[in-house]
Formats: C-alpha cells, structure tokens, sequence
C-alpha cells in the first residue's frame, strides 16, 4: 500500500530531473525560471484542489492568500526601520536577530526584518486571516459560499491597490533575497536560476506528499464524506466544520508560502497576483484538471502556467482561462482526464483506474 | 453638514442606487426561475451600452437603444440555448463557474470588437453641463432619466408577472417546476425567457446610464459584484426589496465619500455583503426559513 | 499513474517545441514589453501600436542604422510577475539587444534589476524618477518626469493667484506618482491642499467626490489620472457647479477624453506634449516636423487619434537608432555610452539630453499648457483665456 502511494512520487522527482535535463540538452536552461515560478503557482493549485475537489468548498478568492503572504514577507523585508531604531520594540526585535542591517538604494541605511523571520511571520498572519475568515464564510454553501469568497478576494486586492504602505498600484519592489543555507538563496538570480529550480520543486514535492498521505488518511476519508453529503456525514458524527476549517487554512497556509517564495524570487510583487482574474484561473486549472485530482491539477498547472509566463496566450491569456473553465464546466466537469464519455466504455474504465 | 450637500449626495447615491437596483433585478429574475446566479449578468449591461453606441452611428437615439435592447435579448438566449439549457442535472458549482466563464468570454470578445476604449451615447436632454438646480441641489436631466426609465421598467415588469399568461407561467416555473411542468408549462422556455428579459433590462440600464458613466469592455466585471450584493441584502429572488436594498447602498457609498477614501468605496458594498452572508442570509427583507427551503 | 503520464509526455513535448528565430543578415533584436490590455491598456495600447508601425517603415527604409529589426512584442497586461518573465525571457533566451517599455513604472522598477544584471539597454516609456534615480548604467526612460508637469501646473496657478486647491487623482500607479508630486511640490509655490481624494480606477460617477471639494471651497482643483474617470470628473463637477478652473494632468493629453466630456471640457488647462497641437505650432518649432510626420502616420494606419503616450515608444526607437548611429557597431555597452551622450535629439516628449548622471533626457520644456476650446485641443495663452 505504502509503495502504491509513494510510486507516483518517485515518478514525479524523477520528472522533475528529466525536465531540467532535458531543457538543458536542448539548450534552453532559461526554461527553468518559468518551471520555477509554475512551480510556486503550483503550490496554490494543490492546495485549492484538496479544498475544492476533495472538501467540496469552492473559493473564488484564493489569490488573496498568495498575495497577503507575499505582501507581508516583501514588506517587511523591505519597510525600512532604521528612522526607529531608538524605538522599544525596533532595538528589542534588534536584540532576537529578527532584524539584519544593510545598505538601501541610494546608500542609506536600511534595517529591515530577517527573509527567514518574514517568511514565517507571513505564514502566520496568512494562517490566522484563513482562520477568521474562514469560520464564518464555511457555513455558508453554494452561491453564497462562492460570493463570500469572491469578496474576500476582492477585499484583498482593494487593500493592496489602495494601500500606500505597500506601494499601491506599483507594488513593492527590491526585496532582497531570501537566503537559506550553504549559499542558497531564494533568488532570481541566473546563477542560482538551477538551484532554485529544485528547491521549488522540492516543496513542491514536500507539499503533494502531505497532501497525498491526507488523503489516504482517516482525515481523507472524512473529506470525502462530506464533499458527497455533507448533512449524512454530520449525522454520521463527521465534524464537518472543524476539518472545513482545517482544509481551508491548510490551502491558504499552502498558497503563502507559494506567495512568500515566488515574492522573493521575483524580487518584487504588484496588486496583480491578488486580482480575481488570478483566483478564477486558479479555479480553471483545477477544474481542467479534474477537480479533485491533485496530479491532473499539477500537470495542468504547470503547462498552462508556464505558457501563460512566456507569454504563449500573447494578450488573450485572460480569455484562454475563461475559455478553459467554460469548455471543462460544459464537457468535461470531471476534468479532461476524466471525460464523461470515457465512462462509457468499460474496457477503458478498468484501465484508467481510480483516483491517485 | 448642510442640507443642500445633504441632498446632493442624496442623489447620487440614488443615481448609483438605482443602476445596482436593475442589475439586482436581473439577478433575480433568473435566480427565481432556475436558480442559477448569472455572473455574466453584469455583461449583458455593458453589452447593451457598447451596441446602443455602435447603432447610434447610423440611427438616432431611441432606435440604437431598442436596436440595444434587441440585440442584447437575442444574445441572452443565445448564451442559454448553447450553454444552459442542455445540461443535465448540474450541481450549484458547475453552473457557477460556467457563468463566471460566460463573464470573461463576453468581456473579452467586446474587448476584440470594440478595443479597450469608452464610448457613451449623447445625453437624451441637454448636454454634459446642463444640470437642474433645486435650491443649490443640482441633478442631470439624465438622472432623471435614469430614475424615469428604470421605474417603469419595474412597473412594466410587475405588470408582466402579475397579469401576462406568460409572465403567470414564469412564476410557476419559479415556485414549483414540476407542477408547473406537469401543467403543460415548457420549463426549458421558461429559463430562455428569463434570461431574455435579463438581458433585456440590463441592456436599457446600460443604454440609459452610458452618458453618466461611460461603457467599457471591462463595465460589466464590477457591476455584477454590487448589483449580487444587492440582490442578496434585499432577499435572492425579492425584486421589489433589491430596489430597497439598491437604493440602500447606493446612498451608504455615497456618503462614506464623506468619512473614508473614495478609494475604499468598493469595500463597502464589499464588506456590506460578507456582513449579510454572516449574519443574515436570506437578506433585509427574506424570509430566514424561506430561504433554507430553496434548493442551492 | 497512466494517465498523468500521458499528460507528462505532452507537458514534455510542449516545453522543448519552442525554438529560437534565426537572425538573417545584419539584424538588430528588439525586445518589447507593453501592457496592451490590462489597467494600463490606454499606455500600452498606443505604445505597441505606434512601434510595431515604425519597426515596419524603419526595415522598408533600409533599417535602424542600417541593421534589419527584428521585433519581439509581449503583452504584460500590467502584471509585474509577467513583465518579469519576459524581460529573463527577452535577455537570456531571445537575447535582445535593447528592451524597449515596459508601460508603467511598477514593472519597470521590478525589471531594472534584471536589465542591469543582464547588461541590456532598457528603454523605459514609464515616468517615475526611481527609475533613473539611482541611475543604472543600462536603464533609461523616455518619459517626462511628473514632477515637471506638476511645476507646470502650480506656475500657472501662480499666475492665476490661486492658493487653495483640491487634488483628486485615481488609484492606478499614473495617479499615485502625479499625487505624490503634487503633494510635495505644493508647499514650495505657496498652495494648500485643502481636499485630496483618491478614487477608483473604474469609477463611474464622482459627483459625491466633487461635492465634497464644492464643500472645501476650493479656488481649483487638479485631477490626475488617466482613465474615463477624467472626463467624468470633469462632466460632474460642471454638473454640480462647481465652476473652478480645472487643471488635469498630461494623461489629459487624449481627444477622446475632450470629445467624452463635451462642454465640460472646455477650458480645461492642462501640461501635455505638443503632440496634441502639432498643427497650430509655429513654423520654427524645432519638434514640429517630428511630431506631424508621426502624428500623420499613427492616423492614418490606426485611424484613431495620436495619444503622447505612443509617441514615447517612437521617442524610445529614435534615441536608439541615433545611439547606434554614434557608436557605429552593434555592441551593447558601446551603444549604451552612445546613448548617454546623446544631446538635443528631437523627439515627441521634448528635446532629450542625457548625461551620465541623467538617463531621464527631459526638462520642464517638455510640456506645453494646453487647453480645450470649442472640442480641440490649443496651446493655452492666458490672454486668450481672458477673452
């Protein structure tokens, strides 16, 4: 059973050697930066598909997650504290080592929060945000649990386009590196381009292994009880609220650190990756990908990601993913791997197989 | 305070009002037939201001808005014959994201048609600076036709579901599809009406308040978001409480413009709806009860 | 598994499809990243146009210094992380020479970085003075500074012995960089900012934002931004009689917004490039020529109105073509010194004048004060006004 689980994981490390591979051999190294930025959309993906097809919660607003991680692990490593530093709280952070001093653009001096400090302190108030917003939105179904969320993802990209501190309509720009150990960096630098290739499919990896044992755990099957009647599972003694709650948290805590690190390695971030546009192809790609099927929504999210970020779509990027989400909801709403016509034919069934 | 700026922001939060409390009623119309919330409803507005300014090249006015209007109507049947009306059985979240994916279809095939840039029909009456003073109030003509068209568009509409046969069959089609089925009512005809008259109203809101606000490919995105809010703080499939509720919250924006960024305006409509989802649901004016019996 | 494998294989299949372009005879690669569509399309829509036209007439005319141009235009849409994959993508893989946009200044300060560390010339159409402060020996911008339009406007309020202003601009990234000139060059001419109100890109009615400012009484008002909104900022605050004078700034600078507003338009002061007024421009005017054959062109193939924003990107393509001129060889870092000493060149913004310290090019000539009269455009005379 175990071997069975972990089969499709080996598979996919190898994969992700062979990629770098054979992009090398072909002479295109450079193809890794958009593997690598896919790669970090990815972690988002995984996470909306446990919500939306495992748990059954549609959330039209989870770009919102990525860009509060993001947004606060930029801000703070780039909000300068240095005017401060006399200030209580400013020389006692000083003191922990959450703080590291440096020089700013024009040669002044900068004291802003520790990459490694940000990048959990934005997990954090992303998890707790999920927590608060989530409580109330989850018991909501249907349309409403749908327009909820679309107003939290609006709210959140009003804010950040409104809000001064983080650069309004320009964003934040410069943010540093985040470096990590024995001269690795989360950064986009085309030196490390490689080495950053595989630490974001690493977590990657780290991300679909925690969510494929979920699933084949008691917490998965619980999942699945209420995704197909969730009055029946709660009659059933399933608390439905409690693992909502969790998985909707779990997705969002996914979607920050996805934000967190994309933020880092792009050096910057705009009130784009918080737009509704952002959370409908979320939506799209997991749909394509057979809603509640992380693989199919990981492969998919990749190749539409990576061809959306060099520019493929050119500028109907936005109508191809409006257009994916049509066709897939009209003809294919168990996703292109799961067309309602392969059903019919039970040869084709057998060796098609089940859910991974 | 004074009572003159009182008033005048009276009347612009009874200009915007106005237009959420049309788009609302679109909502509604379709919600109360199949139940489905049409995120594309807002297009069907943007739709009409965006084909009333192309026939206005070559007719005058009021043929470009019926030309609009008509135009629009075909297109709502159009979109639920080919993408509604044969599914079968589909559950709450596919008929969502279709709608949401109708959206972004329409809004970019105008964006190919018509390009990125604005258009407006000419005021009805007077120009862009006429305006009528009431004391040192002053309002548009074009406000006033804004609140004339739309009030009797709602008094036409009542009019229609009261005593029409076919208006009669759509509301039996909303309470009970079966019976209604049963009665010999095509519930499939029903459902293309519904979104023919949506289509329908929508147009003439978008050809009407076009002067005020000018149409964009992209008009429509915001519009369904207040005009949903709307629709839900006055109770999902009540008309007569989403012009209440328009109203409502047309006036509250207008006057946090007084006490918060105009750049925060969004949030509250925003923040208005989560607060409702939270708290109350079925809306101002629902029945609490009522509301958990209806199907999702 | 079988499946995901299929899908894999495919995945596979499609990455290694793509392939480079051949260079066919003495060619130059030209990078461009414009938001074409998106909250910027009124920059980026103009911009892409206007050089995709001039690419076609410079390789009919034997070329751009001689060198064949080879374009490569990517639509960003406004999006930073989009820009930011082009701009590795257009210098590490394509291997452009030169990098003309992006539209606005958020992606460009996300992107100096990157055209800095790859060594390409970066030619941006955006305005905000962190782009060239600190300089980077690769990156300049074409674009006059918002701090010179603002200084404009404030000399003629001056004039006009107005004190007391309201600002109003929208929350797109134009707006927010014209509001912070404004805000802090104020104080300096001696004039109040007694209502400053932010408003959304997408807002449809701001008859209770003017209101608000009636309430202020403000002696003027200027509004900042570059959206429909403009026209009916301006439309409302007739509409509620509020009869200031009205000061807009150069994202003023396009016919459709004059003719949008009809009467509310008139009188209307605001900075702009002569682009706007090529027709009525003396002879002797040094741009006129420039502006008119560009102007003509732009009309003629687009058949919609010339806005200045499209003639930064023909601004861009001319100061490269004389760069490489000067330096007589395609190689980037001699192109790059070229550029830096290029003086007086002639374009539509103004007259640019680069330096080692100045990658901007522009001054305060840049602009002209123009306003509405009878739906059209005129270069604005105070005596004219007084009639």
């Amino acid at each position: 059973m175990a071997r069975r689980r972990n089969l499709p994981l080996l598979v996919m490390a190898l994969a992700v050697i062979a990629v770098h591979g054979l992009a090398a051999a072909a002479g295109k190294p450079q193809y890794l930066t958009q593997l690598t930025m896919a790669g970090y959309y990815s972690l988002v993906i995984v996470g909306l598909t446990l919500l939306m097809g495992y748990t059954g919660q549609i959330s039209l607003g989870h770009a919102g997650f990525f860009a509060i991680g993001g947004y606060t692990s930029g801000l703070l490593t780039t909000y300068n504290l240095h005017s401060r530093s006399s200030d209580t709280l400013v020389s006692l952070l000083r003191a922990t080592g959450l703080l590291v001093a440096g020089q700013d653009l024009y040669g002044g001096d900068l004291l802003v929060v520790r990459p490694g400090a940000a990048c959990l302190i934005a997990l954090l108030v992303t998890v707790a945000i999920a927590y608060l917003v989530g409580k109330p939105v989850l018991k909501l179904r249907g349309h409403y649990l749908a327009m909820a969320t679309l107003g939290f993802g609006t709210i959140v990209y009003k804010v950040v386009l409104g809000s001064s501190l983080v650069g309004a309509a320009d964003g934040i720009s410069d943010i540093p590196a985040f470096p990590l150990f024995a001269g690795l960096a989360v950064t986009g630098k085309s030196v490390l381009r490689t080495q950053n290739y595989y630490l974001a499919w690493g977590l990657v990896l780290g991300a679909m292994a925690l969510l494929t044992n979920l699933i084949h755990s008691r917490v998965g099957r619980a999942l699945r009880a209420i995704h197909g009647a969730e009055d029946a599972a709660n009659a059933m003694g399933v608390d439905t609220a409690r693992y909502k709650l969790q998985m909707f948290v779990l997705s969002a805590a996914l979607a920050a650190l996805g934000g967190v690190f994309l933020t880092h390695y792009n050096g910057g971030i705009g009130p784009s990756e918080a737009s509704i546009m952002k959370s409908v192809r979320y939506v799209a790609i997991v749909a394509v990908g057979g809603m509640a099927n992380l693989w199919g929504a990981l492969i998919m999210g990749v190749l539409l990601n990576f061809l959306s970020l060099r520019g493929s779509f050119g500028s109907y990027d936005d109508a191809v993913f409006g257009l994916i989400l049509l066709a897939i909801m009209l003809f294919a709403p168990d996703g292109l791997l799961r067309v309602e016509l392969v059903r019919r034919l039970p040869g084709l069934r057998r060796l098609w197989g089940r859910t991974p | 305070m004074s009572l003159a700026l009182l008033f005048q922001y009276l009347v612009a939060g009874i200009t915007y009002g106005t237009i959420y409390a049309i788009v609302a009623i679109g909502f509604n119309i379709i919600y109360n037939t199949t139940g489905i919330i049409n995120f594309a409803q807002g297009e069907f507005v943007m739709l009409g201001g965006m084909i009333g300014v192309t026939l206005h090249t070559f007719v005058p006015v009021p043929v470009a808005i019926a030309g609009a209007v008509i135009a629009t109507m075909l297109a709502g049947a159009l979109i639920e014959m080919l993408f509604i009306r044969w599914l079968r059985r589909p559950s709450v979240l596919r008929l969502i994201i279709i709608t949401i994916g109708l959206s972004i279809a329409i809004r970019e095939l105008a964006l190919l048609l018509w390009g990125e840039g604005v258009r407006a029909l000419p005021y009805f009456t007077g120009t862009a600076v006429t305006s009528f003073s009431v004391g040192d109030v002053h309002i548009s003509p074009q406000v006033l036709w804004v609140l004339g068209i739309s009030a009797v568009m709602v008094a036409a509409l009542n009019f229609f579901f009261a005593r029409t046969l076919l208006g009669r069959q759509m509301r039996a089609c909303a309470c009970n599809r079966e019976a209604a089925q049963l009665c010999g009512i095509s519930a499939k005809n029903m459902v293309t009406l519904s979104f023919v008259l949506s289509a329908g109203i929508g147009a003439l809101a978008g050809c009407v308040i076009s002067p005020i606000t000018y149409v964009q490919y992209d008009s429509g995105t915001s519009l369904a978001l207040k005009g949903f809010t709307v629709a839900i703080l006055g109770g999902l499939g009540n008309s007569m409480a989403a012009i209440a509720a328009g109203l409502l919250l047309g006036t509250l924006e207008s006057f946090s413009i007084w006490v918060m960024p105009a750049a925060y305006k969004d949030v509250i409509a925003i923040s208005i709806l989560l607060l409702i989802l939270f708290v109350r649901p079925s809306g101002l004016f629902g029945n609490a009860e009522a509301a958990r019996l209806k199907e999702y | 598994m079988k499946k995901s494998g299929i899908l894999a294989t495919f995945v596979l299949t499609t990455l290694l499809g793509a392939g480079a372009s051949q260079a066919k005879g003495p060619t130059i690669k030209i990078g461009a990243i414009f938001s074409k569509t998106g909250p910027a399309a009124n920059l980026g829509g103009p911009e892409a146009r206007t050089l995709e036209m001039l690419v076609q007439e410079t390789n009919k005319k034997g070329g751009l210094a001689g060198y064949q141009i080879e374009l490569i235009v990517k639509d960003s849409g406004s999006s930073p992380e989009k820009a930011i994959s082009f701009a590795k993508q257009l210098i590490e893989e394509d291997k452009v020479f030169a990098i003309i946009g992006p539209s606005t200044s958020g992606e460009t300060l996300k992107i100096k970085a990157i055209a800095e560390e790859g060594k390409t010339i970066l030619l941006s159409c955006a305005a905000a003075e962190a782009i060239v402060n600190p300089v980077a020996s690769y990156v300049f911008k074409v674009a006059p500074n918002d701090s010179h339009a603002a200084r404009r406007i404030f000399e003629q309020m001056k004039k006009m012995g107005i004190s007391k202003i309201g600002l109003l601009s929208s929350n797109t990234g134009f707006g927010k960089a014209g509001k912070e000139q404004v805000e802090k060059l104020a104080p300096g001419f001696g004039i109040q900012i007694v209502a400053n109100e932010v408003y959304e890109k997408e807002a449809t009615d701001l008859t209770a934002v003017v209101t608000k400012l009636k309430a202020a009484n403000v002696q003027a008002f200027i509004n900042w931004s570059i959206e429909p909104a403009q026209a009916i900022v301006i439309k409302n605050a007739r509409q509620v009689g509020l009869s200031v004078p009205i000061f807009q700034s150069h994202g003023f600078g396009n016919i459709q917004y004059a003719k949008a507003a009809g009467p509310a338009a008139e009188g209307v002061i605001f900075p702009a490039s002569r682009l706007l007024v090529a027709d009525s421009l003396p002879a002797t005017d040094k741009q006129k020529p420039v502006l008119l054959k560009y102007k003509q062109s732009y009309e003629a193939l687009y058949k919609e109105d010339a806005s200045t924003f499209g003639g930064h990107a023909h601004d861009a393509l001319l100061l490269l073509g004389k760069a490489l001129e000067k330096a007589g060889a395609l190689d980037k870092e001699k192109v790059r010194a070229a550029l830096e000493s290029l003086q007086g060149v002639v374009g539509t913004a103004g007259v640019f004048n680069f330096s080692a310290r100045d990658h901007g090019g522009l001054g305060m000539d840049a602009f002209e004060m123009q306003t509405v009269k009878n739906g059209k455009f005129v270069v604005y005379s105070d005596t004219a006004a007084k009639k």
